[in-house]
């Protein structure tokens, strides 16, 4: 692999459990100048910065959480490949939270097995401390053989020493002072596979005795077994010979590293915390309650969603007039040069203004997620949740994704990295999508308000309004359950939580939580519905000359007299440039395909032009039916669908039309915007491809069947 | 003791069926099943003590307390784990 220039520099690897605060050494340590990227191919996200040591700058790589150096989940694998790969890794900071210590100890020891040069970062000894408990940290030094670092992000406390002992650390011999201690059993495995090995020739190191025994998926025993398979077989009998007491190996080596973490424990943590968890638990007796927890959860949720409905709606007004602003400046200064007017106007900046607007969304959802993780609540909202999502093979954590995909796919896609395995992940990035969002609503409104209010009364408004609603989320369950069981080929995780406890959320945490966020989107997702953007433009404008022009208004001074009453000149050239544009073209080739869906290629077209945004559909179905913009576009725009006919006369939407077209926009991904992020989340574009087809073909299958069993119904 | 311990085929209490405040110790665990890799992950080794903490509800995950801390475990992966009840100190 080449490396670019901040390859070249020493790589520091940040690693610990989950929890452990070690995002918060990260951000503390980087600040906002860090990298997020996907790692190439998953799912999982690593995050870089450099760090200013007295000798020169290292690179700093945060990686996913880990319980030990044998990854159960992708993520896991990932970083387990960064820190123990063959991957040139300098130094690995090792953050070690003292309110877990145990578990903590037990990834160090892997960690310095791997003869990794580790400094620890001793985290949360203030919590230590305030629950009574005391931390000594030269006896923690001693047991392991490394550095030990007390640090407190928040308060920036300890960082520079652990700045200072990083550089001290870079290029020194690694040594290590660990000694566990195995049960009997396995140690006279060592020794008479060690002899083995002696009597063929070949030297063995106790500790590679030990991990060729211990380590069932160690590569070890199968490169033996072809080069040396009498060897091979001496390590499979002392695997067999360790496993007799219904132990696996695995087992075995947790044991006693448990076994020696629970010794350094009793000698660092010398008076223990006595009442630990006080708070949390007074807390947590209402919080995670089965009538009071429920109703908590669904009031926070309330005020998460409704957040996002009523404060991003300002914003993204703002932000939608800031560009039409912008766009009404540019336009004059380019009026010599129509085409290239066009472009820069209605291509790239509204293409730019597609993008903008989904920032307000993202930070706000992004500002509550940060704030329910900072505080611990998403934890307890996840252990409520759980039984809900995790029957179709989702989990607690889902709630937020799939909610706030409600009010936008775009957020709840990113914000599917709550999810902890790739595989739940996945099944939940690509069935947000079919949450009926708010830019489905306009097309709801216009059918409804057009074809089922006025026939049926307000109510069955209402229910129509919410049946649409209903559809995706009735639809999403079933495939979930397909995606899981079917589709997803990543390895299934049991879902195995932890409950942190409650603590007040940290504002630069939070704050580079949303940053980072809305960094991300514009720089990937962005340039995407840019381009997406202009595409489309190109297909709506072209071809166009004023030959064809003149030729419009021609034919607008041949129509009769009662028809220029109804249809303005402009309207009337509007409508015939689309119908000769190339998207017209589509449509009217596409039409065969959707007349059994009872569309003709007015709503075909109107249907491709809502490729980018599903919302778009109402403004080209008002250009493709000849609607004027002068305000009051809704009401016209539903007295002309109403009046529409086919070439022979029938009337072309109704009833059964109505609710065909509904449901499509119910069941596509008709939003480049969702691709995009999707795209992004999954650093592939096999997953958005996938994603659009199934929903395409789901949605044109029910409009379909809609569509002709409403008119078999008789309904009109 | 042996009265107490049970064997994966045979438990004497499964950790699902564990009320909110008891102690349990586990005692064996199937040591072919995957899931098992990521409980020893959490510290649930054979031979730990914990506290069953909180009961979801509807059946939902049961959170234990061990080695200091609290972890959330569906009842059907907790089957995995065969476990020894005990009495208050």
């Amino acid at each position: 692999m080449m490396s670019s220039a901040p390859a070249t520099l020493p790589f520091v690897v940040l690693v610990g459990n989950p929890n452990s605060g070690k995002t918060s050494l990260f951000n503390a340590l980087t600040g906002s100048a860090q990298k997020v990227g996907n790692y190439p191919g998953v799912t999982v996200e690593t995050s870089s910065g450099n760090l200013k040591l007295g000798s020169g700058t290292v690179q700093l790589m945060d990686v996913p959480g880990l319980y030990s150096l044998r990854p159960v989940s992708a993520d896991e694998r990932i970083a387990v490949d960064i820190v123990s790969g063959s991957s040139k890794v300098d130094a690995v900071v090792a953050v070690l939270d003292a309110t877990s210590i145990e578990r903590g100890l037990v990834l160090v020891s892997e960690l310095l097995e791997a003869e990794r040069q580790v400094v620890v970062a001793l985290t949360h000894t203030d919590v230590v401390r305030s629950e009574g408990g005391e931390v000594d940290v030269p006896a923690l030094e001693a047991a392991l053989g490394c550095p030990v670092v007390e640090v407190i992000a928040f308060q920036r406390k300890g960082l520079e020493e652990l700045l200072q002992t990083l550089d001290s650390v870079l290029g020194k011999p690694v040594s290590t002072g660990l000694n566990l201690v195995y049960p009997q059993i396995v140690s006279a495995a060592i020794a008479s596979l060690q002899e083995r090995f002696a009597m063929a020739g070949v030297d063995l190191s106790s500790s590679e005795a030990r991990h060729a025994i211990l380590d069932e998926d160690s590569v070890f025993l199968q490169q033996l077994s072809v080069d040396r398979p009498e060897l091979a077989v001496a390590i499979q009998e002392a695997r067999d010979g360790v496993s007799e007491g219904g132990s696996s190996g695995r087992m075995l080596d947790v044991q006693a590293r448990y076994a020696w973490a629970s010794h350094v424990r009793s000698k660092v943590l010398t008076k223990s915390p006595v009442v630990s968890r006080r708070a949390s638990d007074v807390i947590d007796r209402y919080l995670t309650h089965r009538f009071t927890g429920l109703i908590a959860f669904v009031a926070i949720m309330f005020v998460v969603f409704q957040s996002i409905y009523t404060l991003a709606g300002p914003l993204t007004d703002a932000i939608e007039s800031a560009v039409g602003w912008l766009q009404g400046v540019v336009s004059p200064w380019l009026a010599s040069a129509p085409h290239f007017q066009s472009l820069m106007v209605d291509g790239l900046i509204g293409g730019v203004g597609a993008a903008l607007v989904f920032i307000p969304q993202i930070a706000i959802l992004f500002l509550w997620i940060a704030l329910l993780e900072g505080t611990g609540y998403f934890a307890r909202a996840a252990f409520l949740m759980d039984r809900l999502f995790g029957w179709c093979g989702l989990n607690g954590r889902a709630f937020i994704p799939l909610l706030s995909s409600f009010a936008c796919a775009v957020p709840g896609i990113m914000s599917a990295r709550v999810m902890p395995d790739e595989r739940s992940r996945l099944a939940t990035v690509l069935i947000a999508p079919l949450m009926s969002c708010s830019a489905r609503l306009p097309v709801y409104v216009l059918m409804v308000s057009a074809f089922i209010e006025p026939r049926y009364g307000p109510v069955w408004a209402g229910v129509a309004l919410f049946g649409m609603h209903a559809v995706g989320l009735a639809v999403a369950i079933p495939i979930a359950l397909l995606l899981n069981r079917r589709i997803l080929r990543a390895t299934k995780v049991p879902f195995i939580l932890e409950m942190p406890r409650y603590q007040w959320p940290r504002w630069r945490d939070v704050w580079l939580t949303v940053y980072s966020r809305v960094r991300s989107f514009l720089q990937t997702a962005g340039s995407i519905i840019v381009a997406l953007s202009v595409v489309i433009w190109a297909l709506t404008y072209f071809p166009r000359s004023d030959a064809s022009d003149a030729i419009y208004a021609g034919d607008y001074q041949g129509l009769s007299t009662s028809v220029r009453d109804r249809v303005s000149e402009e309207a009337y050239i509007g409508q015939r440039r689309i119908a000769d544009s190339y998207l017209g073209r589509m449509g009217r080739t596409l039409e065969p395909v959707f007349v059994p869906a009872g569309y003709d290629w007015r709503l075909t077209t109107a249907l491709i032009a809502a490729f980018p945004a599903r919302e778009v559909v109402v403004s080209a179905m008002g250009i493709l039916f000849g609607v004027e913009s002068d305000g009051g576009e809704e009401v016209k725009l539903r007295d002309r669908v109403r009046e529409a006919t086919w070439p022979d006369g029938r009337p072309l939407v109704t009833l059964p039309t109505a609710v065909s077209l509904m449901v499509f926009f119910a069941l596509c991904c008709q939003c480049m915007a969702t691709l995009a992020a999707i795209r992004r989340e999954t650093n592939s574009w096999k997953w958005p491809l996938f994603a659009f087809s199934y929903m395409t073909l789901m949605a044109y299958a029910a409009a379909v069947i809609v569509y002709q069993a409403g008119t078999a119904l008789g309904w009109s | 003791m042996a009265a107490s311990t049970g064997t994966l085929d045979n438990p004497v209490l499964r950790l699902s069926e564990m009320t909110v405040g008891s102690r349990g110790r586990v005692t064996a665990m199937s040591p072919t099943c995957k899931l098992c890799l990521r409980l020893l992950d959490y510290g649930l080794t054979p031979g730990v003590e914990f506290t069953v903490t909180k009961l979801a509800p509807f059946g939902g995950p049961i959170e234990i307390e061990v080695r200091g801390t609290r972890i959330c475990l569906r009842s059907c992966e907790a089957d995995y784990v065969c476990i020894a009840p005990l009495n208050e100190p």
